[in-house]
């Protein structure tokens, strides 16, 4: 990309706005202390503008306590900022417990 | 009670970490983070948080917090009334909206209402408000049942235990801060009095101004020449201060005689290391050797010396240090009755009395130090400070001072076995 291009691209890789939601991977440290990162993650998307939050479970097999408080925080902070929250890839024993617990109330499942 | 095993399996789960994470002894901040994720993760509650009581302040001040928001206070002050409540309470789930009777509830409800703190938990261990849990909403929108709060109530425990025991450690450390402080003081007021000491046993002899000072000076400097620690320098240093405290009651006029004393002065005067010993005997030292340097740092290793004519390894080692420092400084300092021996004299007087009055290995102790601040390897000029530029300086010293330490000490062990052998 050149200068004068740069000038007059707008940049896809962060949507601001739009239709593209931005995606963020669970992956396998949701479980832990390190987990708060992808709450930071999220947040940081969503005040970089982003109205809708993809997170990818495809790479959770499972999820303790520490990874649902981690959640509710990606779900507190969306629901504040007015962005929605997407699930993707969840395991059906993840399902049923976000069910059980009420996380299923404030997110789209996909 | 059936339907809801699986929630039971998840939040027992929960419990057992928790219980985990407060036995691990981890970060502390860590700990009480992860306990508020574990909380939350276990119920399914939106937001929360952890708060330490402090007793002095009466507030609870908060150590983790889960979307509370900027706007709500890090730190809620306690009252009296609200205090004896909760201890009354004890670790109990409080509905923060039937508890609007209490100050508490009362200052804080817009804080509460605004992000939906529906139970709050003193935490209280051993009849003690160590903490608060601040539990917001559960994400299912449902009231907490009775179940729910007794798995809080538990977790609470855990929590509470984990605040409690860091509270105990943070006392302990303050404790043995405070005795550090205490004992350095008292440290710190005995050196000071050892110094005054020895003073007074100089201003008693006006021909060796300042005797008791450069003596413990010495001592000091063979003692930091040995690589003692830190203590064992200070002792020896103290017992250099103090080895002639016996002329305290000696006649001034036979200490000041400005002549050789006769016999039966000179039995007056050497009777100082024994009464030395019994002056010093009965105080309290933090350091053991102290009165016995005094009684016999006239002793020599080759049994001449006084009061009791000790042998070689009979005489205590504190002693044998203290000897060279005293004989040193006898030797570099005016005498009413003799003027002080140029250098290259005492380093030879050292050597040749190495084995006979002085422990060799005391002496080579001794000249390395002085032969190192000659060769400028050390910092301070300590030898110079106590005896005089122009005296360090005199001609052929240093060449003086490395064959006495040739002589004394032979360059390595290997050729010392070779020279025996032969
Ligand atoms: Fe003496």
């Amino acid at each position: 990309m050149t200068e004068n291009l740069s000038f007059d691209t707008v940049p896809t890789a962060e949507p601001a706005s739009g239709p593209t939601p931005a995606i963020v991977i669970a992956g396998d440290y949701l479980n832990k202390l390190t987990g708060e990162k992808i709450e930071r993650e999220c947040k940081d998307k969503i005040d970089a503008g982003a109205r809708e939050i993809v997170v990818d479970f495809s790479q959770t097999d499972i999820i303790n306590s520490i990874g649902i408080s981690i959640l509710l925080g990606v779900i507190d902070n969306a629901q504040m900022a007015g962005a929605k929250v997407v699930f993707s890839d969840l395991k059906p024993e993840s399902a049923e417990l976000f069910d059980m617990l009420g996380l299923t109330k404030h997110v789209t499942i996909q | 009670m059936l339907e809801q095993s699986p929630k039971l399996i998840h939040a027992f789960g929960a419990l057992a970490e928790l219980g985990q994470e407060v036995a691990n002894k981890n970060n502390f901040q860590e700990t009480i983070r992860t306990s508020l994720h574990l909380l939350s993760g276990a119920l399914g509650i939106m937001r929360g948080g952890v708060a330490r009581y402090s007793r002095y302040g009466r507030e609870l001040n908060m150590l983790a917090v889960r979307g509370l928001g900027d706007d709500f206070p890090l730190s809620l002050s306690v009252c009296i009334e609200d205090e004896r409540q909760f201890l009354m309470n004890g670790l109990n789930a409080i509905d923060a909206h039937a508890a609007r009777v209490l100050p508490f509830f009362q200052v804080y409800a817009a804080s509460f209402d605004r992000r939906r703190i529906e139970l709050f938990v003193p935490l209280i261990i051993r009849d003690e408000i160590v903490g608060g849990l601040f539990l917001g909403e559960k994400a299912t929108g449902e009231p907490y049942s009775s179940y729910e709060k007794e798995i809080i109530c538990a977790m609470g425990r855990h929590i509470g235990v984990a605040i409690s025991q860091r509270n105990l450690l943070a006392e302990i450390e303050r404790h043995s801060e405070e005795n550090r402080r205490l004992f350095d003081d008292l440290r710190r007021t005995y050196a000071d009095t050892v110094k005054a000491f020895a003073t007074a046993i100089d201003c008693k002899d006006k021909y060796t101004e300042g005797h008791s000072v450069r003596v413990g000076k010495y001592t000091e400097l063979i003692a930091t020449e040995l690589e003692w620690s830190p203590e064992q320098i200070e002792g020896a240093a103290t017992a250099g201060y103090l080895h002639d405290v016996g002329k305290l009651t000696v006649e001034r006029k036979i200490i000041n005689a400005p002549y050789r004393i006769n016999a039966k002065e000179s039995a007056e005067l050497n009777k100082h290391p024994t009464v030395g010993f019994e002056i010093l005997q009965a105080i309290h030292h933090p350091f053991t050797d102290v009165p016995l340097a005094a009684k016999y740092h006239h002793e020599r290793l080759d049994g001449r010396g006084y009061p009791d004519g000790l042998y070689d390894r009979e005489i205590p080692y504190i002693a044998k240090v203290v000897n060279l420092a005293d004989s040193f400084d006898a030797m570099t300092t005016d005498r009413p009755y003799k003027a002080r021996r140029p250098a290259i004299d005492v380093v030879d007087d050292m050597r040749r009395n190495a084995g006979k009055q002085f422990a060799p290995e005391l002496v080579v102790a001794f000249l390395r130090g002085v032969l190192r601040e000659l060769k400028s390897e050390t910092k301070d000029r300590r030898f110079r400070r106590l005896l005089g530029r122009e005296y360090m300086e005199a001609e052929g010293l240093m060449p003086a001072i490395s064959d006495a330490l040739n002589e004394l000490e032979p360059t390595s062990s290997l050729t010392y076995i070779a020279t025996r052998s032969s």
